[in-house]
């Protein structure tokens, strides 16, 4: 069983909804700032972004699901934060610091004038390894029958149920990658290789809308074996 | 009295109403001095008013008038929007899919919300909602009307669940009738949605 965001195919959630002005970078204000917020602490490096995900997953299923996204950005950077010792639950209640942070961690603040030049670089997740890659273009594979984490339970994982257990064809190869699996439970980036896997249609679901048509995930090595 | 919270959640401890959350923890952070306060709004600028989806339907524009940018551009993306300054946060590795007569490609995120923020900003709502990311991989053509998008007959879908770091960017195919037009004018048709794949570019003489 997966956590409540891994929800590729589920039925029920009607007509995708759309804002009346779709040119709002931001449709309001307090948006912007859960965005900057969770970026900037983000920034202090207490945690990756395969963690940050994770938190967001790890909300109870019924805050998930009435959390608007920035509602999940804000609540995960809560627990963030007190899980990695920036802030304590007491403060978090009260809204107001109890006092300063160590003077190492306030060095690592990002100030105004940082922001552009960290946003524009950004931190890629590519890797070199000296691993050959296990798969070539064109190469079968049936994915792992269980979309879990092998090495912590409940853990972080990038495999949507939806697509355990299926066959599809390799048909990109992106050299090794960072491993959300490992990375996110601060076990190492562990990288390995990710490919582009193509999966029929018909192969997903039973009522597929065209036989023709395809999904295409991005997987790392271990998801994969020959089929 | 301390440590009575231990058996809550910390979300759970926030105010109720949100922006009084954000108000909370921005309050704790810049008093720990973790955060400057002016660093917020320099990323929320950044997003507002530099950089959107008019970069990306600058590199669609480019690639409808030059072939050899176009090939580049399918290529190897990050070459080239390196090259050009748009590289960044959540969009270090990009692929850029080509819709042809045959295939038109649709991108979606089903695990969280991934997106190609140094070319199009921050996502709409709608590809960020529940609704999107559970349907558009088993019935985007039933999205796909939703969206006011009818396709061709023998035209395939071809849906990329965004579930690494490699972000994806449709190049749609140039508008029917735009022989005539430069390369400026051809990116004021090239809309957002066009880019996701939900959309298709504004029919000459439509221009935003």
């Amino acid at each position: 069983m997966t956590r409540i965001h891994d929800m590729g195919g589920r039925f029920g959630d009607g007509p995708v909804p759309r804002e009346e002005d779709e040119t709002k970078t931001f449709t309001a204000d307090w948006h912007g700032r859960a965005l900057a917020l969770t970026v900037a602490a983000g920034a202090l490096g207490k945690w990756n972004i395969d963690a940050s995900r994770h938190m967001r997953e790890c909300l109870p299923p019924a805050d998930y699901a009435s959390f608007g996204y920035y509602e999940k950005w804000l609540a995960g950077l809560a627990n963030l934060l007190v899980e990695h010792g920036l802030a304590s639950a007491d403060e978090i209640a009260a809204g107001r610091s109890s006092g300063p942070a160590s003077d190492a961690l306030r060095a690592r603040r990002l100030d105004a004038a940082r922001v552009e030049p960290a946003l524009r670089s950004g931190g890629p997740s590519a890797r070199t390894s000296t691993e050959d890659p296990a798969f070539a273009i064109g190469a079968r594979v049936r994915t792992s029958r269980i979309a879990a984490n092998r090495a912590q339970n409940g853990g972080h994982t990038r495999l949507p149920a939806y697509a355990a257990g299926r066959v599809g064809t390799i048909v990109l190869c992106h050299g090794a990658h960072v491993f959300p699996d490992s990375n996110a439970h601060f076990s190492g980036e562990a990288p390995q290789h990710l490919y582009t896997v193509s999966f029929a249609a018909g192969d997903l679901w039973h009522h597929a809308e065209s036989a023709d048509d395809e999904v295409r995930l991005d997987l790392w090595e271990s998801y994969l074996e020959p089929a | 009295m301390p440590h009575d919270h231990h058996d809550q959640s910390p979300h759970s401890l926030l105010p109720s109403e949100p922006a009084l959350r954000v108000k909370a923890l921005e309050t704790i952070l810049v008093e720990k001095g973790l955060i400057d306060p002016a660093a917020l709004d320099a990323i929320i600028d950044l997003y507002e008013r530099d950089i959107g989806p008019q970069i990306g339907a600058g590199l669609v524009a480019r690639a409808w008038v030059d072939p050899h940018f176009r090939t580049a551009l399918l290529t190897d993306a990050d070459k080239v929007i390196t090259e050009l300054g748009h590289g960044g946060r959540q969009g270090e590795h990009v692929v850029v899919v080509e819709n042809t007569p045959e295939t038109h490609n649709l991108v979606v995120c089903t695990l969280c919300s991934c997106y190609p923020w140094p070319l199009l900003g921050i996502p709409p709502g709608w590809y960020k909602s529940d609704s999107y990311r559970a349907r558009a991989v088993r019935e985007p053509r039933a999205v796909l009307a939703e969206f006011g998008v009818a396709l061709a007959a023998g035209t395939s879908v071809r849906v990329w669940d965004s579930t690494a770091e490699i972000r994806y960017l449709v190049l749609p195919m140039r508008p029917e009738g735009s022989a005539h037009m430069d390369e400026a004018a051809l990116a004021g048709l090239v809309t957002r949605d066009s880019m996701i794949g939900t959309g298709l570019p504004l029919p000459v003489g439509a221009d935003k």
